[in-house]
């Protein structure tokens, strides 16, 4: 029943027009942000390198390549994307409470577990479907428009340069490791969703989460440092960014093929894995329990 | 009648004397076998070692005109190189028209003895404001040299010969540089926590360094201007 | 008869409310029963409870014999529901709707067999419309269809006439007689329209502030003894003499502006009708009430 009931939840997401709004949406952002690139490419370049002009050649046209593009995309994972992941997955219990559907489906020979489950499933495969989307217009097109050439990502205190042929296995862990940040996004609207019984407050609450919690990172101030940081969910929800942080040998060259403490990913990746298993749990125990009055 | 016996104990004690060595002269060697060369086209490696650029080993073609003209290109990929570079080529300072120079004795660079001299431009239109060379004089080859230029501060390089040492070309040169530090404000690169600690002995060495290996020389068959772009 | 549904002495409480307050019941097979209590007596909260969408307090619940806490998955794939107005996925049509239902409750139904439940409710018509398109009627009959795509054996049905218009009153009607009386299927039926339940109903349970006031077979509830009779005369002082002067004094129960209110078996309203015209009082109408609003009223009051 698991399996029919998520061909089910799958159906009714690609059913609805808000669907379609979230896949419209990231053609726009990343469409923007490729023609702002490609009009204002050195300009954004310039933002990171400008202390450095005087002692290197840059060679902006290189560095503005396709895969750079990809990456500048990329960031609009930690805010904006969330927001299209819990416009549907926030709606996922709490909407159909609203619309009344809710008493038919579990008033149906099927187990609450069962329908959250399901929902999550299929919110799932809507955040994956989001990011293959995402990963076609923001990767290959931007190839296509920009180039390819080596990759050079920034980091507050270093530049990280990949040779060409380094870099698309990148692009694939990193398109994978955002799922699983999108997924705990769906998770957690999820989790909301069964608290409430329209669909406004979870994607609102779930949105305001990941920007505060984003806000705390980035402010560096100590005491969240010790505290709050290591345990939320946004720094670890940037881990994608760390498939791209190459190591060096002795002299200083880049090693092809590997990655900045490949342990520190797979410890983020945990916690997030974690934190779904928590979101579900608590939804799952809570819905069980819950009077379906609506 | 006691300056001879002055030498004479000196020579026996195996003083070098001071027997008016020529720098002048050696620099006009050093420039008479370098000035062979007219242009080359070579293909690099190039070695990134700054402590904030990580990049990988990159293949570069390098071209050079005489006098001064002098590119370094990594034509397939990405790297960034210093606009220091540009002197490289020993001939920027060995074409200089008017400089005082000063022996600086013997030093040893990579086990071989050699000639220091210390050049001063006269003209403060140069951009060179003083060079150091050391010249390896049994085969007439720079082997290191520390320039100050006004427009791209301190610089060292130091070469290595082989196959084309006739030419007065090296297999490698080193190229160590002043860099700025390297940090962006919060909140634009938006980073990954991933816990790697930085290397605080290395922060202090504020110096850059560039190695190229050259191979694949070809001399003398003309390089094209819109190579130097 | 087997005893479809056994409720023994639910309870629940919201804070402070008691919405049900020890209510025991039982539905036989085959019958129509009737969950009548006006507005926030009770009903829903005790049908919510029947379908596993509120826990009872305290009390126990069987259904087909099965106990529901145990055996919940098992008893909900011979049910169909509609509770208060049937909402549905509006952004999906009718068919689709089905086919969803359909499924999660177990069925495995081809387009064929899905269209002639359609039918069934007069909307095969529409099958491929989005059902924000339908009126109030159609959702109405939608959601019986949706009630019954599992072929249940027990249908509970929560007010099912809402929104309908006087045919499809009658439909739906003539449709639960169909189900019980043919199908030999259990119907469990809540709703206010009592000249409705008065005509369908088997069995009733009238349920008042969370409490059961009554419940019976409604053809011992309602006794053909005491049917009320209405009596309208051209001469109403002239009626009264004569009725105050007969043995029928005994049946009158009120004497309003126009007319009488008489209790008397229906079967005698001709002889009463003849004696008045043979004492040359014209009669305007003499018919007989509804008797289940009356007792319904009484009960409840």
């Amino acid at each position: 029943m698991l399996w029919q009931l998520f061909k089910i939840e799958l159906f009714k997401i690609f059913k609805r027009p808000r669907t379609f709004i979230a896949f419209g949406a990231i053609a726009v952002i990343v469409v923007l942000i490729q023609f702002a690139l490609k009009v204002n490419g050195k300009d954004f370049v310039e933002l990171f390198l400008d202390s450095q002009e005087d002692i290197f050649d840059v060679p902006y046209e290189k560095i503005m390549n396709g895969y750079f593009v990809c990456v500048a995309v990329l960031h609009t994972i930690l805010i904006h994307v969330p927001l299209l992941v819990a416009l549907i997955a926030g709606d996922m219990l709490s909407g159909e409470a609203n619309a009344g559907t809710l008493r038919l489906l579990a008033g149906r020979p099927v187990s609450r577990t069962q329908i959250v489950l399901a929902k999550f499933f299929a919110s799932s495969v809507y955040v994956l479907l989001l990011l293959i989307w995402m990963a076609m217009l923001a990767l290959f097109l931007s190839m296509l428009i920009f180039g390819t050439n080596d990759l050079v990502v920034f980091k507050e205190d270093a530049i990280h340069v990949m040779n060409q042929d380094d870099v698309l296995w990148r692009f694939i862990a990193a398109f994978v490791f955002a799922a699983l940040a999108l997924t705990m996004i769906a998770a957690m609207a999820i989790m909301f969703s069964a608290f409430a019984e329209n669909s406004i407050g979870p994607i609102v609450a779930t949105v305001c989460i990941v920007v505060v919690f984003t806000i705390i990172e980035q402010l560096r101030v100590p005491v969240f440092k010790e505290t709050i940081i290591p345990y939320s969910f946004t720094s670890h929800m940037l881990g994608w960014k760390g498939f791209f942080y190459v190591v060096t040998d002795a002299d200083g060259n880049t090693i092809d093929g590997s990655v900045e403490n490949p342990s520190a990913l797979v410890r983020s990746a945990l916690i997030l894995l974690g934190y779904i298993v928590l979101f579900l749990f608590i939804t799952i125990r809570y819905f069980k329990k819950k009077e379906i009055l609506s | 009648m006691a300056n001879y016996l002055y030498i004479a104990v000196l020579f026996l004690m195996g003083v070098d004397l001071p027997r008016g060595h020529d720098i002048n002269e050696t620099l006009r060697k050093v420039k008479e076998k370098y000035d062979k060369v007219d242009d080359y086209t070579a293909t690099g490696k190039l070695k990134t070692n700054i402590l904030f650029i990580k990049a990988p080993v990159a293949t570069v073609k390098v071209y050079y005109k005489k006098p001064d003209r002098l590119r370094i290109k990594n034509e397939k990929g990405v790297s960034l190189i210093p606009k220091g570079t540009v002197n490289i080529n020993p001939n920027n300072v060995l074409t200089l028209k008017d400089y005082e120079s000063f022996d600086g004795g013997i030093e040893k660079v990579n086990g071989k003895d050699c000639r220091v001299i210390k050049i001063f431009p006269l003209d403060d239109k140069n951009d060179i404001s003083r060079a150091t060379l050391y010249i390896d004089e049994t085969e007439m080859l720079v082997m290191r040299s520390v320039i100050t230029s006004k427009e791209n501060g301190t610089y060292e390089l130091v070469l290595t010969y082989g196959s084309q040492k006739d030419w007065a070309l090296p297999d490698k040169v080193n190229f160590t540089f002043n860099t700025k530090e390297f940090k962006l404000p919060k909140g634009i690169s938006i980073d990954y926590d991933n816990g790697t600690a930085k290397d605080s002995k290395k922060e202090k060495d504020k110096k850059g360094k560039i190695e190229i290996s050259y191979s694949s020389y070809v001399i003398n068959k003309g390089v094209a201007d819109s190579n130097f772009d | 008869m087997p005893a479809i549904i056994e409720v023994n002495n639910l309870c629940k409480t919201f804070g402070e409310v008691s919405a049900v307050n020890d209510v025991s019941f039982l539905v036989n097979s085959g019958e129509v029963y009737g969950f009548l209590g006006q507005n926030g007596a009770g009903k829903s909260t005790t049908i919510r409870m029947l379908l596993t969408l509120i826990r009872p307090d305290s009390g126990s619940i069987k259904i087909f014999g099965l106990d529901l806490k145990q055996k919940r998955i098992e008893i909900l794939r011979r049910v169909g529901a509609i509770i208060e107005k049937p909402d549905l996925y509006k952004y999906l049509t009718a068919l689709e709707n089905l086919r969803i239902f359909g499924t999660i409750s177990g069925v495995k139904l081809s387009s064929k067999d899905l269209m002639s439940r359609l039918e069934y409710v007069g909307l095969a018509e529409r099958a491929n419309s989005k059902v924000r398109t339908y009126s109030q009627g159609m959702k109405q009959r939608l959601g019986i269809a949706v009630a019954l795509v599992n072929n249940p054996e027990l249908i509970i049905l929560d007010e099912p006439t809402n929104g309908l218009d006087p045919q499809g009153i009658a439909d739906i009607r003539n449709l639960i007689i169909h189900l019980s009386h043919e199908e030999k299927k259990t119907v469990f039926i809540s709703s206010h329209l009592l000249s409705e339940m008065e005509l369908i109903a088997d069995s009733l349970l009238i349920i008042d502030s969370g409490k059961k006031i009554v419940e019976g077979r409604l053809a011992e509830l309602i006794s053909p003894e005491k049917s009320v009779v209405e009596l309208i005369t051209v001469d109403k002082a002239a009626t009264l003499n004569y009725m105050m002067s007969s043995p029928w004094k005994e049946n009158i129960k009120e004497i309003a502006d126009d007319k009488l209110i008489l209790e008397m078996k229906k079967s005698r309203i001709p002889d009463l009708n003849k004696e008045l015209v043979n004492h040359n009082i014209a009669v305007i109408s003499i018919r007989p009430v509804h008797s289940l609003e009356n007792f319904f009223l009484s009960k409840t009051q």
